[in-house]
């Protein structure tokens, strides 16, 4: 057991084989508190496998994984609802906890779907979808959110928008984030500590550090070690679902 | 009261719809039709079997669907046949047995057909104190595991990952479908036990909106069912099973007419 009280979820060592083809090997990680952990890495480097890891979802894993808190939001990469079931967004945001109306409205109006409360889940957009995923996954006010590429399929506002929220849960809520994203720019600039994936760990660190490193270099490229700075989109509206604009 | 056999039929059979709307909104969400009809179909080895040792009926039958059940469960896990290959070797084996078992049986009068098909005339008492008691029971139990059920039916990997232990609910869910089974074979007969299941919430899933709405139409849908079905079976001299069944499929038929509506509203 650690000795540290902030630690949400540690990995030692863990790996997942199916069919003596392993999906990822040897990763140490440990999200605390407060913090952003991103994974990055090219597709099939084993980061939505880990996340699984890390959740207790893959149980026959190599190494170890030790979960202190029980309390989890998951955002996971794919979806596929039935269309046998009758579900309304309303419903599916209370799918694993019961919330009160308030807490399910504020968590709506804060990815700004709270106009779709009502509707049949089958009839969202890709984008309004992972929306209402993102409002599920937080209104429960978890330890630990994990959240897989959370912005797939938003329009290009609303990711800035929801990578800013994402950040300002973390700080509200102090819960550890554990962020799988392909935004180079969004990693570098709101993330605490980067874990570059390749089938293994291939560097981890700081963005800065991580963004220095060779490694790094030659999975993304030169272009992508430039990418330091924080993104810097001054926004003084906001698009509200009709194309209205409002001033901040 | 229950001194009249049609009364003593109306009580169980309103018993068996309230339990079978609720775990056939399940059936249907979690595509397990044909496992219920294989469960129903192994039922005549447990009602067989109930005849050779002189042992409870709805008992042995909860007994032998339950041990189908786990054979199931295991054969998917040892070996690479499809799961609707093994559910038909499972519920075909089990029926084939079970007749073999009844040919050996001459010397018991057998009403084969009041098996298959269910008979009004057959509920006594006990059967409604089985029907009552353990339909409580399986609606209490579906009561507790409803999160984690449901919650792993749309998506278990959510389910999983945010602590629901879906893996328990679906087991205990596996037994609670043997339950079903058991209590309501004498009254809708094992042929036609999983179209009670799924007939009304089928109609259910017609006309709702939301997940509770499913479950409420589904029971409605199957207790109005049963009572149509039975005066027929009363008036018609018609079996008890295949006229609830009937009457539920009329339900359906009408129900086909408010998603045409629907339809038409949305374009």
């Amino acid at each position: 057991m650690s000795t540290n009280q902030n630690i949400l979820v540690k990995l030692k060592d863990a790996g997942f084989k199916i069919n003596d083809k392993w999906l990822v090997q040897g990763v140490s990680l440990q999200v605390e508190k407060g913090k952003i952990v991103t994974l990055i890495g090219p597709n099939g480097s084993g980061k939505s496998t880990t996340a699984k890891i890390a959740l207790g979802i893959y149980k026959k894993i190599e190494g170890t994984v030790e979960k202190f808190t029980n309390k989890v939001g998951y955002v996971p990469q794919k979806i596929s609802i039935d269309w046998t079931l009758p579900l309304r967004v309303n419903d599916f945001m209370v799918l694993t906890e019961n919330l009160k109306d308030e807490t399910i409205d504020e968590a709506l109006s804060l990815t700004g779907v709270i106009h779709l409360k009502d509707k049949n889940l089958g009839d969202l957009s890709g984008g309004e979808f992972q929306r209402v995923l993102l409002a599920r996954a937080i209104s429960k006010k978890p330890d630990l959110l994990v959240l897989d590429e959370p912005v797939q399929g938003v329009d290009f506002t609303g990711e800035i928008a929801l990578y800013e929220l994402i950040k300002k849960i973390s700080d509200e809520l102090n819960c550890g984030i554990l962020l799988i994203s392909h935004d180079l720019h969004t990693v570098m600039s709101a993330t605490d500590h980067v874990v570059c994936l390749n089938g293994h760990v291939c560097c981890s660190g700081s963005p800065t550090d991580v963004a220095k490193n060779n490694e790094y270099k030659a999975l993304f490229g030169e272009q992508a070690s430039q990418i330091l700075s924080r993104y810097e989109h001054k926004h003084d509206h906001i698009h509200t679902n009709e194309g209205k604009i409002k001033k901040n | 009261m229950f001194d009249d056999f049609f009364i003593r039929a109306l009580v169980a059979g309103i018993g068996v719809a309230l339990v079978t709307g609720p775990l056939g909104c399940f059936v249907i969400w979690r595509r397990l039709s044909y496992f219920g009809d294989t469960l129903a179909h192994s039922a005549l080895l447990g009602v067989t079997l109930a005849f050779t040792m002189e042992f409870n009926i709805a008992l042995s039958v909860f007994i032998i669907s339950s041990l189908i059940a786990l054979t199931l469960i295991q054969l998917q896990k040892r070996t690479n046949l499809p799961g609707d290959a093994l559910l038909g070797l499972l519920a075909h084996s089990s029926l084939a047995v079970g007749l073999v078992v009844i040919g050996f049986l001459t010397f018991i009068r057998f009403d084969i057909m009041g098996l298959l098909f269910g008979d009004i005339l057959a509920v006594t008492v006990d059967d409604l104190l089985i029907i009552w008691i353990g339909g409580a029971i399986i609606l209490l139990i579906l009561k507790l595991i409803w999160k984690p059920l449901f919650a792993s039916t749309v998506n278990y990997e959510l389910a999983e990952a945010e602590g629901l232990n879906p893996d328990r609910a679906k087991a205990i869910f596996t037994i609670l479908m043997a339950a079903i089974i058991a209590i309501s074979i004498k009254m809708v007969g094992l042929l036609l036990i999983t179209g009670m299941l799924i007939i009304p919430a089928a109609m259910a899933r017609n006309i709702s909106t939301s997940p509770q709405k499913m479950v409420v139409y589904s029971i409605i849908g199957g207790l109005l069912s049963v009572i149509l079905g039975l005066f027929s079976s009363l008036e018609f001299n018609t079996s008890s099973g295949p006229s609830i069944i009937t009457a539920a499929l009329l339900l359906f038929i009408l129900s086909l007419f408010k998603i045409k509506q629907t339809i038409k509203l949305k374009n």
